[in-house]
Protein backbone atom coordinates (compact mmCIF):
# COMPACT_ATOMS: atom_id res chain seq x y z
CA UNK A 1 0.00 0.00 0.00
CA UNK A 2 1.65 3.39 -0.94
CA UNK A 3 -1.18 6.11 -0.69
CA UNK A 4 0.61 9.62 -2.50
CA UNK A 5 -1.51 12.80 -1.19
CA UNK A 6 -1.30 16.54 -1.80
CA UNK A 7 -3.05 18.56 0.92
CA UNK A 8 -3.13 22.25 -0.17
CA UNK A 9 -5.32 25.99 0.86
CA UNK A 10 -4.38 28.98 2.08
CA UNK A 11 -1.79 29.81 4.82
CA UNK A 12 -3.20 29.71 8.04
CA UNK A 13 -5.77 27.06 7.34
CA UNK A 14 -3.68 24.47 8.93
CA UNK A 15 -2.29 22.28 5.71
CA UNK A 16 0.93 21.49 6.83
CA UNK A 17 -0.64 20.42 10.42
CA UNK A 18 -3.16 18.52 9.30
CA UNK A 19 -0.23 17.01 7.15
CA UNK A 20 2.21 16.39 10.11
CA UNK A 21 -0.73 14.67 11.76
CA UNK A 22 -1.53 12.48 9.41
CA UNK A 23 2.17 11.56 8.53
CA UNK A 24 2.96 11.32 12.49
CA UNK A 25 -0.19 9.08 12.77
CA UNK A 26 1.52 7.06 10.06
CA UNK A 27 4.87 6.86 11.91
CA UNK A 28 2.76 5.47 15.03
CA UNK A 29 1.08 2.83 12.68
CA UNK A 30 4.65 1.54 11.85
CA UNK A 31 4.51 3.34 8.39
CA UNK A 32 7.01 4.69 6.20
CA UNK A 33 6.31 8.39 5.95
CA UNK A 34 7.17 11.73 4.31
CA UNK A 35 5.97 14.62 4.54
CA UNK A 36 7.48 17.19 2.25
CA UNK A 37 6.21 21.01 2.50
CA UNK A 38 6.23 23.83 0.00
CA UNK A 39 8.30 26.60 1.69
CA UNK A 40 9.78 30.12 0.39
CA UNK A 41 8.27 31.98 -2.48
CA UNK A 42 5.43 29.99 -3.11
CA UNK A 43 4.21 30.43 0.64
CA UNK A 44 4.50 33.60 0.99
CA UNK A 45 2.18 34.06 -1.93
CA UNK A 46 -0.33 33.16 0.24
CA UNK A 47 -0.64 29.09 -0.78
CA UNK A 48 0.74 26.52 1.37
CA UNK A 49 0.68 23.06 0.01
CA UNK A 50 2.50 19.73 1.72
CA UNK A 51 2.69 16.10 -0.22
CA UNK A 52 2.00 13.53 2.24
CA UNK A 53 3.11 9.80 1.42
CA UNK A 54 2.28 6.98 3.48
CA UNK A 55 3.39 3.51 2.36
CA UNK A 56 4.39 0.17 3.74
CA UNK A 57 7.65 0.31 1.44
CA UNK A 58 10.33 2.68 1.76
CA UNK A 59 9.06 5.29 -0.03
CA UNK A 60 11.08 7.00 -3.12
CA UNK A 61 10.35 10.25 -4.44
CA UNK A 62 8.98 12.61 -1.55
CA UNK A 63 8.28 14.85 -4.85
CA UNK A 64 5.60 14.12 -6.91
CA UNK A 65 3.40 15.30 -9.90
CA UNK A 66 0.81 13.12 -9.26
CA UNK A 67 -1.47 12.39 -6.61
CA UNK A 68 -3.84 9.27 -5.61
CA UNK A 69 -5.69 11.87 -3.12
CA UNK A 70 -5.92 15.70 -3.00
CA UNK A 71 -7.41 17.48 0.01
CA UNK A 72 -8.20 20.73 -1.69
CA UNK A 73 -9.25 23.74 0.43
CA UNK A 74 -9.01 27.14 -1.82
CA UNK A 75 -9.57 27.92 -5.25
CA UNK A 76 -6.09 28.77 -6.57
CA UNK A 77 -5.39 25.14 -5.14
CA UNK A 78 -7.92 23.45 -6.85
CA UNK A 79 -7.26 25.16 -9.93
CA UNK A 80 -3.33 24.10 -9.53
CA UNK A 81 -4.16 20.35 -8.49
CA UNK A 82 -7.15 19.04 -10.10
CA UNK A 83 -5.03 17.91 -13.00
CA UNK A 84 -2.50 16.05 -10.80
CA UNK A 85 -4.75 13.70 -9.02
CA UNK A 86 -4.48 9.83 -11.19
CA UNK A 87 -7.26 8.81 -13.07
CA UNK A 88 -9.31 6.54 -10.32
CA UNK A 89 -8.10 8.71 -7.35
CA UNK A 90 -9.91 10.78 -5.13
CA UNK A 91 -10.34 14.55 -4.51
CA UNK A 92 -12.09 16.58 -1.08
CA UNK A 93 -12.40 19.65 -1.53
CA UNK A 94 -14.37 22.55 0.90
CA UNK A 95 -16.89 24.25 -1.02
CA UNK A 96 -15.93 27.38 0.90
CA UNK A 97 -14.87 30.25 -1.63
CA UNK A 98 -15.27 27.33 -4.44
CA UNK A 99 -16.53 29.35 -7.29
CA UNK A 100 -15.32 27.20 -10.01
CA UNK A 101 -15.76 23.84 -8.89
CA UNK A 102 -14.01 20.55 -9.81
CA UNK A 103 -15.23 19.47 -13.18
CA UNK A 104 -13.75 15.97 -13.69
CA UNK A 105 -15.51 12.61 -13.99
CA UNK A 106 -12.64 10.07 -13.96
CA UNK A 107 -12.05 10.59 -10.37
CA UNK A 108 -14.11 10.50 -6.84
CA UNK A 109 -14.83 13.67 -5.71
CA UNK A 110 -16.60 15.07 -1.95
CA UNK A 111 -17.44 18.12 -0.83
CA UNK A 112 -16.61 18.74 2.78
CA UNK A 113 -18.35 22.14 4.32
CA UNK A 114 -15.74 21.58 6.90
CA UNK A 115 -15.19 25.58 7.38
CA UNK A 116 -19.19 26.17 8.29
CA UNK A 117 -19.00 23.15 9.82
CA UNK A 118 -16.07 24.44 12.24
CA UNK A 119 -17.83 28.67 12.11
CA UNK A 120 -21.26 27.66 13.66
CA UNK A 121 -19.79 24.79 16.45
CA UNK A 122 -17.03 27.66 17.62
CA UNK A 123 -14.24 24.93 16.98
CA UNK A 124 -12.66 27.38 14.07
CA UNK A 125 -9.08 26.51 15.25
CA UNK A 126 -9.90 22.48 14.72
CA UNK A 127 -11.28 23.31 10.74
CA UNK A 128 -8.29 21.13 9.24
CA UNK A 129 -9.41 17.84 11.87
CA UNK A 130 -12.86 18.17 10.00
CA UNK A 131 -11.78 17.85 6.79
CA UNK A 132 -8.89 15.07 7.96
CA UNK A 133 -11.85 13.10 9.35
CA UNK A 134 -13.61 13.30 6.03
CA UNK A 135 -10.63 11.69 4.32
CA UNK A 136 -9.82 8.93 6.97
CA UNK A 137 -13.88 7.72 6.56
CA UNK A 138 -12.86 7.38 2.53
CA UNK A 139 -9.07 6.37 3.16
CA UNK A 140 -8.65 4.77 6.68
CA UNK A 141 -5.27 4.41 6.45
CA UNK A 142 -4.49 5.00 10.14
CA UNK A 143 -6.64 3.90 13.09
CA UNK A 144 -7.89 6.40 15.85
CA UNK A 145 -5.79 4.89 18.55
CA UNK A 146 -2.32 6.22 16.21
CA UNK A 147 -3.92 9.35 15.32
CA UNK A 148 -4.43 9.86 18.58
CA UNK A 149 -1.19 9.56 19.15
CA UNK A 150 0.08 11.06 16.12
CA UNK A 151 -2.04 14.75 17.98
CA UNK A 152 0.62 13.97 20.83
CA UNK A 153 3.30 13.72 19.19
CA UNK A 154 2.49 16.55 16.84
CA UNK A 155 1.32 19.22 18.73
CA UNK A 156 3.13 20.77 21.59
CA UNK A 157 2.42 20.13 25.18
CA UNK A 158 0.72 22.90 26.02
CA UNK A 159 -1.94 22.20 22.95
CA UNK A 160 -2.80 18.84 24.62
CA UNK A 161 -5.83 20.28 25.82
CA UNK A 162 -6.96 20.30 22.75
CA UNK A 163 -6.87 17.03 21.84
CA UNK A 164 -10.13 16.02 22.68
CA UNK A 165 -11.54 18.74 20.45
CA UNK A 166 -9.43 17.59 17.46
CA UNK A 167 -10.65 13.97 17.90
CA UNK A 168 -13.78 15.38 17.90
CA UNK A 169 -13.51 17.31 14.71
CA UNK A 170 -12.57 14.14 12.68
CA UNK A 171 -15.32 12.18 14.15
CA UNK A 172 -17.40 15.19 12.96
CA UNK A 173 -15.91 15.27 9.74
CA UNK A 174 -16.62 11.91 8.66
CA UNK A 175 -20.39 12.67 8.64
CA UNK A 176 -20.05 15.67 6.57
CA UNK A 177 -18.89 14.66 3.15
CA UNK A 178 -21.26 14.71 0.52
CA UNK A 179 -20.84 13.04 -2.90
CA UNK A 180 -19.95 14.40 -5.92
CA UNK A 181 -18.56 12.26 -8.55
CA UNK A 182 -18.44 8.89 -7.42
CA UNK A 183 -16.85 5.82 -9.82
CA UNK A 184 -18.18 2.59 -9.90
CA UNK B 1 15.31 -0.42 18.33
CA UNK B 2 16.70 3.39 18.52
CA UNK B 3 13.26 5.99 19.62
CA UNK B 4 11.55 6.56 16.11
CA UNK B 5 10.51 10.32 15.50
CA UNK B 6 9.11 12.61 12.77
CA UNK B 7 12.10 14.91 12.20
CA UNK B 8 12.64 17.42 9.45
CA UNK B 9 15.92 16.96 7.98
CA UNK B 10 17.38 20.00 9.08
CA UNK B 11 16.54 19.13 13.02
CA UNK B 12 17.91 15.55 12.45
CA UNK B 13 21.07 16.89 11.50
CA UNK B 14 21.02 19.56 14.94
CA UNK B 15 19.43 16.01 16.85
CA UNK B 16 22.26 13.96 15.90
CA UNK B 17 24.71 16.71 16.56
CA UNK B 18 23.97 16.33 20.26
CA UNK B 19 23.59 12.66 20.28
CA UNK B 20 26.97 12.36 18.79
CA UNK B 21 28.85 14.06 21.56
CA UNK B 22 29.69 17.15 19.70
CA UNK B 23 31.19 20.03 21.58
CA UNK B 24 29.98 22.78 19.77
CA UNK B 25 28.03 24.23 16.75
CA UNK B 26 28.91 27.81 15.29
CA UNK B 27 26.82 29.12 12.78
CA UNK B 28 25.00 31.92 11.23
CA UNK B 29 21.03 31.96 10.41
CA UNK B 30 20.22 31.45 6.71
CA UNK B 31 17.24 29.78 4.88
CA UNK B 32 16.75 26.89 4.17
CA UNK B 33 18.78 25.84 7.48
CA UNK B 34 17.90 27.63 10.07
CA UNK B 35 15.93 24.78 11.80
CA UNK B 36 19.05 23.27 12.72
CA UNK B 37 20.35 26.81 15.15
CA UNK B 38 16.77 26.95 15.97
CA UNK B 39 16.13 23.31 17.25
CA UNK B 40 20.11 23.05 19.12
CA UNK B 41 18.93 26.51 20.42
CA UNK B 42 15.62 25.78 21.78
CA UNK B 43 16.99 21.95 23.15
CA UNK B 44 19.43 23.97 25.06
CA UNK B 45 22.24 21.10 24.75
CA UNK B 46 24.56 23.14 27.28
CA UNK B 47 21.89 21.53 29.72
CA UNK B 48 21.63 18.27 28.27
CA UNK B 49 25.28 17.51 27.88
CA UNK B 50 27.40 20.64 27.94
CA UNK B 51 27.72 21.17 24.12
CA UNK B 52 28.53 25.27 23.09
CA UNK B 53 25.87 26.56 20.73
CA UNK B 54 27.00 29.82 19.30
CA UNK B 55 25.24 32.39 16.81
CA UNK B 56 28.69 33.68 14.91
CA UNK B 57 27.94 36.98 13.56
CA UNK B 58 29.20 36.01 9.96
CA UNK B 59 29.83 32.36 8.80
CA UNK B 60 33.60 33.54 8.29
CA UNK B 61 33.52 34.13 11.87
CA UNK B 62 31.75 30.24 12.28
CA UNK B 63 34.38 29.05 10.60
CA UNK B 64 37.35 30.62 12.29
CA UNK B 65 35.50 29.42 15.60
CA UNK B 66 35.90 26.02 13.86
CA UNK B 67 39.62 26.08 13.35
CA UNK B 68 40.11 27.22 16.67
CA UNK B 69 37.85 24.56 18.56
CA UNK B 70 39.44 21.83 16.15
CA UNK B 71 42.71 22.96 17.38
CA UNK B 72 42.39 21.66 20.66
CA UNK B 73 40.40 18.28 19.53
CA UNK B 74 37.29 19.61 20.00
CA UNK B 75 34.36 17.81 18.06
CA UNK B 76 33.00 21.22 16.25
CA UNK B 77 30.68 21.78 13.24
CA UNK B 78 28.87 24.35 11.19
CA UNK B 79 26.19 24.42 8.40
CA UNK B 80 25.26 27.20 6.48
CA UNK B 81 23.48 27.05 2.77
CA UNK B 82 25.40 28.01 -0.31
CA UNK B 83 25.88 31.69 0.14
CA UNK B 84 26.95 30.78 3.39
CA UNK B 85 29.46 28.26 2.34
CA UNK B 86 31.57 30.25 -0.42
CA UNK B 87 31.99 32.93 2.71
CA UNK B 88 33.56 29.91 4.71
CA UNK B 89 36.18 28.81 1.75
CA UNK B 90 38.95 30.13 2.99
CA UNK B 91 38.62 28.49 6.40
CA UNK B 92 38.05 25.08 5.33
CA UNK B 93 41.11 25.52 3.41
CA UNK B 94 43.38 26.50 6.20
CA UNK B 95 41.05 23.41 8.42
CA UNK B 96 42.18 21.18 5.64
CA UNK B 97 45.75 22.48 5.27
CA UNK B 98 46.40 22.20 9.08
CA UNK B 99 44.47 18.79 8.94
CA UNK B 100 41.75 19.65 11.72
CA UNK B 101 38.79 17.93 11.82
CA UNK B 102 34.73 19.06 11.84
CA UNK B 103 31.86 18.61 10.42
CA UNK B 104 30.63 20.51 7.98
CA UNK B 105 26.76 20.50 6.41
CA UNK B 106 25.48 22.52 3.08
CA UNK B 107 21.47 22.51 2.62
CA UNK B 108 22.22 23.59 -1.05
CA UNK B 109 20.22 25.97 -2.67
CA UNK B 110 19.86 27.58 -6.23
CA UNK B 111 22.58 30.14 -6.91
CA UNK B 112 24.64 31.56 -8.49
CA UNK B 113 24.72 34.77 -6.02
CA UNK B 114 22.20 35.09 -3.60
CA UNK B 115 19.87 32.71 -6.44
CA UNK B 116 16.74 31.82 -4.45
CA UNK B 117 16.26 29.29 -1.23
CA UNK B 118 14.85 26.95 -3.18
CA UNK B 119 16.96 23.56 -3.35
CA UNK B 120 19.77 22.64 -5.64
CA UNK B 121 22.28 20.59 -6.43
CA UNK B 122 24.48 23.19 -7.48
CA UNK B 123 27.71 23.20 -5.11
CA UNK B 124 28.85 19.62 -5.94
CA UNK B 125 31.98 21.15 -7.71
CA UNK B 126 33.04 23.60 -5.03
CA UNK B 127 32.10 20.64 -2.01
CA UNK B 128 33.52 17.68 -4.27
CA UNK B 129 36.84 20.01 -6.49
CA UNK B 130 37.65 22.25 -2.95
CA UNK B 131 36.17 25.17 -3.08
CA UNK B 132 38.84 26.62 -1.44
CA UNK B 133 42.63 26.88 -2.41
CA UNK B 134 45.34 24.75 -2.40
CA UNK B 135 45.34 20.81 -3.10
CA UNK B 136 42.88 19.77 -0.70
CA UNK B 137 39.87 17.01 -0.09
CA UNK B 138 37.18 16.88 2.20
CA UNK B 139 35.05 13.80 2.96
CA UNK B 140 31.63 14.95 0.42
CA UNK B 141 28.69 12.64 2.06
CA UNK B 142 25.58 13.02 -0.05
CA UNK B 143 22.50 12.12 2.42
CA UNK B 144 19.33 11.18 0.11
CA UNK B 145 16.62 10.18 3.11
CA UNK B 146 16.13 12.25 7.14
CA UNK B 147 17.23 8.92 8.26
CA UNK B 148 20.81 9.54 6.60
CA UNK B 149 20.87 13.60 7.74
CA UNK B 150 21.02 11.90 10.88
CA UNK B 151 23.49 8.89 10.33
CA UNK B 152 25.70 11.02 8.68
CA UNK B 153 26.29 13.35 11.26
CA UNK B 154 27.31 10.67 12.94
CA UNK B 155 29.68 8.90 10.41
CA UNK B 156 31.32 12.85 9.27
CA UNK B 157 32.33 12.80 12.84
CA UNK B 158 33.94 9.65 12.69
CA UNK B 159 35.76 9.83 9.76
CA UNK B 160 37.03 13.46 10.03
CA UNK B 161 38.66 12.36 13.31
CA UNK B 162 40.13 9.26 11.20
CA UNK B 163 41.85 11.21 8.73
CA UNK B 164 42.26 14.46 10.51
CA UNK B 165 40.56 16.35 7.51
CA UNK B 166 37.13 18.29 7.33
CA UNK B 167 34.22 16.04 6.64
CA UNK B 168 31.19 17.94 4.97
CA UNK B 169 27.48 16.99 4.33
CA UNK B 170 26.23 17.86 0.72
CA UNK B 171 22.23 17.78 1.19
CA UNK B 172 19.98 20.24 -0.50
CA UNK B 173 16.66 22.31 1.07
CA UNK B 174 14.34 19.69 -0.17
CA UNK B 175 15.76 17.25 2.41
CA UNK B 176 16.78 19.61 5.05
CA UNK B 177 12.48 21.30 5.35
CA UNK B 178 11.12 17.57 4.32
CA UNK B 179 10.07 14.79 7.18
CA UNK B 180 10.97 11.72 7.53
CA UNK B 181 10.37 8.91 9.98
CA UNK B 182 13.70 8.84 11.57
CA UNK B 183 14.95 5.90 14.18
CA UNK B 184 17.73 8.21 16.58
CA UNK B 185 20.90 6.25 17.54
CA UNK B 186 21.67 6.30 21.22
CA UNK B 187 23.06 9.25 22.67
CA UNK B 188 27.13 8.90 22.46
CA UNK B 189 28.62 11.09 25.69
CA UNK B 190 30.94 14.09 25.07
CA UNK B 191 34.48 13.00 25.11
CA UNK B 192 36.03 13.92 28.73
CA UNK B 193 39.56 15.88 28.51
CA UNK B 194 41.85 12.97 29.23
CA UNK B 195 39.74 10.81 26.12
CA UNK B 196 40.65 13.59 24.17
CA UNK B 197 43.90 14.16 24.60
CA UNK B 198 44.66 10.42 24.08
CA UNK B 199 42.70 10.34 21.09
CA UNK B 200 43.94 13.79 19.54
CA UNK B 201 47.45 13.96 20.61
CA UNK B 202 48.23 16.50 18.16
CA UNK B 203 45.62 19.05 19.71
CA UNK B 204 46.71 22.15 21.99
CA UNK B 205 45.30 21.13 24.93
CA UNK B 206 47.79 22.82 26.98
CA UNK B 207 51.57 22.13 27.12
CA UNK B 208 52.94 19.40 29.73
CA UNK B 209 56.84 19.89 31.01
CA UNK B 210 57.73 17.03 29.43
CA UNK B 211 56.61 17.84 25.71
CA UNK B 212 57.47 20.32 23.09
CA UNK B 213 55.14 22.60 21.93
CA UNK B 214 52.04 22.06 19.75
CA UNK B 215 52.16 23.71 16.39
CA UNK B 216 48.70 24.16 14.47
CA UNK B 217 48.97 25.91 10.91
CA UNK B 218 48.55 25.21 7.05
CA UNK B 219 51.61 27.59 6.89
CA UNK B 220 55.03 26.53 6.11
CA UNK B 221 57.40 29.41 4.42
CA UNK B 222 59.86 26.97 3.49
CA UNK B 223 58.91 25.14 -0.06
CA UNK B 224 60.56 22.02 0.69
CA UNK B 225 58.66 21.66 4.03
CA UNK B 226 55.56 22.62 2.44
CA UNK B 227 55.79 20.09 -0.41
CA UNK B 228 56.07 17.23 2.34
CA UNK B 229 52.60 18.47 3.84
CA UNK B 230 51.21 18.16 0.27
CA UNK B 231 52.49 14.96 -0.34
CA UNK B 232 51.53 13.83 3.58
CA UNK B 233 48.02 15.62 2.36
CA UNK B 234 47.91 13.64 -0.90
CA UNK B 235 48.75 10.31 1.08
CA UNK B 236 46.12 10.69 3.00
CA UNK B 237 43.44 11.27 0.32
CA UNK B 238 44.66 7.92 -1.50
CA UNK B 239 44.05 5.87 1.76
CA UNK B 240 40.10 7.68 2.31
CA UNK B 241 39.82 6.09 -1.60
CA UNK B 242 40.84 2.85 -0.77
CA UNK B 243 39.05 2.68 2.56
CA UNK B 244 36.04 5.22 2.46
CA UNK B 245 34.18 4.84 -0.99
CA UNK B 246 30.14 4.42 -0.03
CA UNK B 247 27.61 3.66 -2.68
CA UNK B 248 24.08 1.94 -3.01
CA UNK B 249 22.93 0.04 -6.25
CA UNK B 250 19.25 -0.39 -7.08
CA UNK B 251 17.52 -2.22 -9.06
CA UNK B 252 20.84 -2.86 -10.94
CA UNK B 253 20.84 -6.56 -11.40
CA UNK B 254 18.84 -7.10 -14.61
CA UNK B 255 19.47 -3.17 -15.34
CA UNK B 256 19.95 -2.13 -19.23
CA UNK B 257 20.48 1.28 -18.72
CA UNK B 258 21.18 3.10 -15.04
CA UNK B 259 20.81 6.45 -13.50
CA UNK B 260 23.35 8.01 -11.86
CA UNK B 261 22.16 10.33 -9.20
CA UNK B 262 22.77 11.32 -5.39
CA UNK B 263 20.99 13.09 -3.06
CA UNK B 264 17.39 14.04 -3.68
CA UNK B 265 17.69 13.36 -7.34
CA UNK B 266 18.77 9.28 -6.31
CA UNK B 267 15.25 9.36 -4.60
CA UNK B 268 13.30 11.10 -7.68
CA UNK B 269 15.13 8.11 -9.74
CA UNK B 270 13.67 5.88 -7.53
CA UNK B 271 10.28 6.83 -8.33
CA UNK B 272 11.40 7.34 -12.04
CA UNK B 273 13.07 3.78 -11.80
CA UNK B 274 9.28 2.13 -10.74
CA UNK B 275 7.62 4.21 -13.69
CA UNK B 276 10.54 3.47 -16.61
CA UNK B 277 9.74 -0.34 -15.54
CA UNK B 278 6.28 -0.21 -16.02
CA UNK B 279 6.42 0.58 -19.94
CA UNK B 280 9.26 -2.88 -19.95
CA UNK B 281 12.52 -0.36 -19.34
CA UNK B 282 14.96 -2.12 -17.59
CA UNK B 283 16.43 1.02 -15.85
CA UNK B 284 18.24 0.78 -12.09
CA UNK B 285 20.29 3.63 -10.24
CA UNK B 286 23.61 3.82 -8.96
CA UNK B 287 23.86 6.27 -6.27
CA UNK B 288 27.00 7.65 -5.07
CA UNK B 289 26.75 7.66 -1.13
CA UNK B 290 30.57 9.59 -0.73
CA UNK B 291 30.88 12.09 -3.75
CA UNK B 292 34.46 12.35 -2.33
CA UNK B 293 35.82 9.73 -2.47
CA UNK B 294 33.64 8.82 -5.67
CA UNK B 295 33.37 5.16 -6.28
CA UNK B 296 34.89 5.17 -9.47
CA UNK B 297 35.68 1.83 -9.46
CA UNK B 298 32.42 -0.16 -8.69
CA UNK B 299 30.55 2.71 -11.31
CA UNK B 300 33.25 1.68 -13.64
CA UNK B 301 32.58 -2.21 -13.18
CA UNK B 302 29.07 -1.60 -13.64
CA UNK B 303 28.58 0.77 -16.70
CA UNK B 304 30.43 -2.12 -18.30
CA UNK B 305 26.94 -3.80 -18.19
CA UNK B 306 25.01 -1.45 -19.40
CA UNK B 307 23.81 0.04 -22.48
CA UNK B 308 23.69 3.62 -21.38
CA UNK B 309 23.66 5.92 -18.05
CA UNK B 310 21.86 9.06 -17.05
CA UNK B 311 22.95 11.42 -14.75
CA UNK B 312 20.25 13.10 -13.31
CA UNK B 313 21.42 16.71 -11.22
CA UNK B 314 19.54 19.71 -10.08
CA UNK B 315 22.61 21.36 -11.19
CA UNK B 316 23.84 21.99 -15.71
CA UNK B 317 26.47 18.83 -14.87
CA UNK B 318 28.70 18.56 -12.24
CA UNK B 319 28.90 15.01 -11.27
CA UNK B 320 28.94 13.71 -14.73
CA UNK B 321 32.60 15.01 -15.19
CA UNK B 322 33.47 12.28 -12.37
CA UNK B 323 31.27 9.92 -13.60
CA UNK B 324 33.01 10.32 -17.32
CA UNK B 325 36.07 9.89 -15.52
CA UNK B 326 34.75 6.41 -14.39
CA UNK B 327 33.58 4.96 -17.20
CA UNK B 328 34.76 3.61 -20.58
CA UNK B 329 35.12 6.62 -23.27
CA UNK B 330 32.48 4.85 -25.33
CA UNK B 331 30.48 4.20 -23.41
CA UNK B 332 27.22 6.36 -23.37
CA UNK B 333 26.95 9.27 -20.88
CA UNK B 334 24.26 12.00 -20.59
CA UNK B 335 22.95 14.65 -18.68
CA UNK B 336 19.29 15.60 -17.19
CA UNK B 337 19.58 18.96 -14.65
CA UNK B 338 16.98 21.27 -13.70
CA UNK B 339 18.26 24.87 -12.19
CA UNK B 340 18.13 27.47 -9.65
CA UNK B 341 15.88 25.76 -7.60
CA UNK B 342 13.36 23.96 -9.73
CA UNK B 343 13.41 20.05 -8.79
CA UNK B 344 12.69 17.10 -11.91
CA UNK B 345 9.72 15.11 -11.61
CA UNK B 346 9.70 11.56 -12.22
CA UNK B 347 8.20 11.36 -15.34
CA UNK B 348 10.74 14.27 -17.13
CA UNK B 349 13.50 12.21 -15.84
CA UNK B 350 12.14 9.12 -17.50
CA UNK B 351 11.29 11.48 -20.83
CA UNK B 352 14.66 12.43 -20.61
CA UNK B 353 16.16 8.65 -20.55
CA UNK B 354 13.79 7.80 -23.77
CA UNK B 355 15.01 10.75 -25.50
CA UNK B 356 18.73 10.91 -24.69
CA UNK B 357 19.59 7.47 -23.84
CA UNK B 358 17.06 4.95 -25.36
CA UNK B 359 16.30 6.61 -28.56
CA UNK B 360 19.26 8.92 -28.73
Amino acid sequence: MTEEIIIAGFGGQGVLSMGKILAYSGVMQNKEVSWMPSYGPEMRGGTANVTVIISDERISSPILNSYDTGIILNQQSLDKFEKTIKPGGLLIYDPNGITHPPVRKDINIYSIAAADEAGKIGLSKVFNMIVLGGFLKLKPLVNPENIHKGLEKSLPARHHKLIPDNEKAIELGKELLIPVVVLN
Amino acid sequence: MGELRLMKGNEAVAEAAIRAGCDGYFGYPITPQSEIMEYLMAEKPHERTGMVVLQAESETASINMLYGGAGTGKMVMTSSSSPGISLMQEGISYMAGAELPCLLVNIVRGGPGLGTIQPSQADYFQAVKGGGHGDYKMIVLAPASVQEMCDFVKLGFELSFKYRTPAFILSDGAIGQMMEKVELFDPIPRRTEAELIKQCPWAATGKPKNREHIIITSLDLDPAGQERVNLKLQAKYKIMEENEVRYETIQCDDAEYIFVAFGLSARICQKSIDLARKKGIKVGLFRPITLSPFPTKPLGEMSKRVKGILVVEMNAGQMIEDVRLSVHSDQKVEHYGRFGGIIPSPDEVVAALEQKIIGG
